[in-house]
């Protein structure tokens, strides 16, 4: 086994909230044509969640290397730092309540500065910084707060019309207390005027729903002489409280 | 009034072609940052019960494979109960339930070795089927899939699942039950459209 986990934490609360289906992006979003053959056509089966849904991985900080929220150092040959605008990528995990939620993985992952990913499948002529990977991880403190250091990422094209360009972006993959939270997005950073012309942004029917995923350059946290700061936060569902659900064990 | 002022949830993006990158780099080609790719195995060979293989692939509308998932599932151990957030843990020290697959590189079939798993209770003390949750990201699909797989060796339990019995088009159960492939391997393919799309949940 390795991913450690915690085998006698109480429960941390009760049913989900359902999701807000209108909130998210509709499986189906013809100018990403991708999604086309991809997306389920019938309604999904809902029901009221379940132990299933409600118990989830957890993952403890002993996974965690000291470089794993450092995406500047954690490919670099020794001595040698990834190339790029230096930035600090900071914010808290919340539930639906506002609470900040702690312990839980967070993993993120995107291009150089440059704008390429060190992929095999990725075709752009941008080059590889040998000395960026990038991949990192970290798991949310007490208040629920992450943080990790790495370059800006460039825009890049990408073959879907003609003419499309990802904003810079970082993809952020979230897991909950229960398997109901799981979630994938991606950051977008203040003022990027591709964010109004990308086909994958816009599955987001919300434009209030588009500007919860965009970072405000956070100056007060930035370090002078060193890297600028953008503040991130992510909300995962909530849950009810348990006060009145009465709940039978076993049969 | 009031409001209620509670928070929306973060909107979901795909997960895109370079979701390897973030979840699996040891097997994108990024060695070296994490000892390990997380989630490769759910159990020990010590984990009690019946030790099981589960694979399958996931196709496109047009019956094409997916080379660029991932999958992850979580299930319970085979008494029944889930390694974390259980009220009526401990779990099997040796099982943790939870997995993680990018599919194999040039066929895009995943596959998990694990335990089969018990009977869980509903809140009202029914009892459902064993089943592995299972959720599928990749490229394309906008918010990650919700399923559930079934056992074909467990027709009495499937019989009174309440899930199961909530599905109003029956003739489209057998898209969430698994095949035997006989000395423990069960098949679980997943179709993200067409006449047998699988059932997917909103949980
Ligand atoms: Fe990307």
């Amino acid at each position: 086994m390795n991913s450690p986990m915690a085998h006698n934490r109480p429960p941390e609360g009760g049913s989900l909230f359902p999701r807000d289906r209108e909130w998210h992006p509709p499986a189906y979003f013809e100018q990403y044509k991708t999604s086309i053959a991809r997306s389920p056509k019938r309604a999904p089966i809902s029901f009221p969640s379940t132990l299933s849904e409600e118990t989830g991985p957890v993952f403890t900080t002993d996974i965690l290397g000291p470089l794993d929220n450092d995406l500047i150092l954690n490919f670099g040959e020794p001595g040698e730092m990834a190339i790029g605008q230096r930035i600090i990528v900071h914010g808290r995990v919340l539930d639906q309540d506002g609470r900040g939620q702690p312990g839980l993985l967070v993993e993120f992952w995107q291009a150089n500065a440059g704008g390429r990913y060190r992929h095999k499948k990725e075709g752009y002529m941008a080059p590889l910084d040998p000395n960026f990977g990038g991949c990192g991880r970290t798991i949310t403190d007490s208040d629920g707060r992450y943080v990790f250091r790495t370059v800006k990422p460039g825009p890049y094209p990408w073959p879907n019309r003609v003419n499309d360009w990802r904003p810079a972006h970082i993809h952020f993959s979230v897991f909950g207390r229960a398997w109901g939270q799981r979630l994938i997005t991606q950051m977008y950073f203040e003022g990027d005027p591709l964010i109004w012309t990308c086909p994958i942004v816009d599955t987001i029917p919300d434009r209030a729903a588009i500007e919860q995923l965009i970072a405000p350059l956070d100056l007060d946290a930035t370090i002078p002489m060193d890297s600028r700061a953008y503040k991130f936060d992510i909300v995962i569902r909530g849950r009810r409280g348990t006060w009145f659900e009465n709940r039978k064990e076993g049969v | 009034m009031q409001t209620l002022g509670r928070l929306k949830e973060s909107p979901s993006q795909t997960a895109g072609p370079y979701v390897h990158i973030g979840c699996v780099p040891n097997f994108s080609g990024i060695p070296g940052v994490y000892p390990e790719d997380l989630g490769t195995s759910l159990c020990t060979k010590d984990a009690k019960g019946t030790h099981i293989t589960v694979k399958g692939t996931v196709y496109d509308g047009t019956g094409t494979a997916l080379k660029d998932a991932l999958i992850e599932v979580w299930q319970a151990d085979a008494n029944g109960i889930y390694s974390a957030g259980d009220p009526r843990g401990p779990a099997d020290p040796n099982f943790t339930g939870w997995g993680r697959s990018p599919g194999d590189y040039d066929t895009g079939e995943w596959v998990f070795d694990t335990v089969k798993p018990g009977r869980v209770p509903m809140h009202d003390g029914r009892l459902m089927a064993p089943h592995i949750s299972l959720w599928v990201v990749a490229r394309g699909i906008n918010l990650g899939l919700q399923t559930r797989m079934y056992f074909p060796d467990e027709e009495a339990a499937n019989a009174e699942d309440p899930i199961l019995a909530r599905i109003e088009h029956k003739n489209r159960v057998p898209t969430l039950i698994a095949k035997a492939e006989g000395d423990g391997i069960y098949r679980f393919d997943i179709r993200l459209q067409g006449d047998d799309e699988t059932i997917f949940f909103d949980v």
